[in-house]
């Protein structure tokens, strides 16, 4: 029978090298980025019930989020949150290919992260590109 | 020599409760966000610079006797928000190492997530709600 697993061993176990020691292969910064992109999304929620809730309290409270969100701090942060979905949505994809097996080469894995990367600013910009031209609003 | 059974040494020590459950969860969430994303994205390309009157007339369009826009909300908030509980779940449990803390944090997740959640949900009604 195998000894208790929880015991501390008799000598250290060898340790694997940590972060600090490899050469950052792209493939580890679209990682971390989901991650990162995650949290900040997070942060994103309550952007949104803001906006729900100003719009059912009335025009005043409308008009007090219209003005943080159009100043540019406003509008640093919403950047920010649409890339970050748009990221956080392609880079999702990717993991789902991958728990369906699709995506493990190296080369196409690095492929793919680069896509993510340079898709997800391309989207991001053309958001707020589209919207700073007048092709926004186009539901009002 | 034990006489422990192999079962009864690893329970409790591993996700012996919910196996699969938050992995597939998380799954099924995130599959479900990526037409609501599209979605959400379209409507607020749509509405940007509009007025309070303007997004409120979007969100009660009720085409077939229904604001479908505003249960779209709805359900992209809810499951978003799931989501999120989902994932700090697993981002805590990765960096957050002792006991009492990661509890505080996990049911400070929940708690938000349900803060957050009941504030668009209510405001949703209060926009789009029967009467």
């Amino acid at each position: 029978m195998a000894e208790n697993p929880q015991a501390a061993p008799a000598r250290p176990r060898p340790l694997s090298p940590h972060l600090t020691i490899y050469r950052w292969p792209v493939t580890m910064a679209t990682s971390i980025t989901h991650r990162v992109t995650g949290v900040g999304l997070a942060f994103g929620t309550i952007v949104l019930a803001w906006w729900l809730v100003a719009i059912a309290s009335g025009p005043e409270p409308y008009r007090a989020f219209l003005g943080m969100s159009s100043a540019w701090p406003g509008q640093l942060v919403l950047f920010g949150l649409a890339w970050a979905l748009a990221y956080h949505l392609l880079n999702g994809i990717r993991h789902l290919a991958w728990d369906l097996g699709y995506g493990f080469g190296v080369k196409t894995a690095a492929a793919l992260s680069w896509t993510v990367i340079l898709a997800s600013a391309a989207l991001a910009v053309a958001f707020f590109a589209l919207a700073y031209s007048g092709y926004g609003g186009f539901l009002r | 020599m034990t006489m422990e059974t192999p079962l009864h040494r690893v329970q409790g020590l591993g996700s012996s409760h919910s196996g699969v459950r938050h992995f597939w969860r998380q799954r099924v969430t995130a599959a479900a966000l990526i037409p609501l994303t599209l979605w959400f994205a379209w409507a607020a390309l749509g509405l940007v610079g509009a007025s309070d009157s303007q997004v409120l007339s979007f969100l009660t369009l009720s085409p077939l006797g229904i604001p479908l826009n505003a249960i779209l909300m709805a359900i992209f908030a809810v499951i978003a928000l799931y989501h999120m509980v989902l994932g700090l779940q697993v981002v805590i449990d990765d960096y957050v190492h002792g006991e009492g803390g990661k509890i505080f944090l996990m049911l400070l997740v929940r708690a938000l997530a349900l803060a957050i959640g009941a504030a668009s949900l209510f405001a949703l009604l209060r926009i789009a709600g029967p009467v």
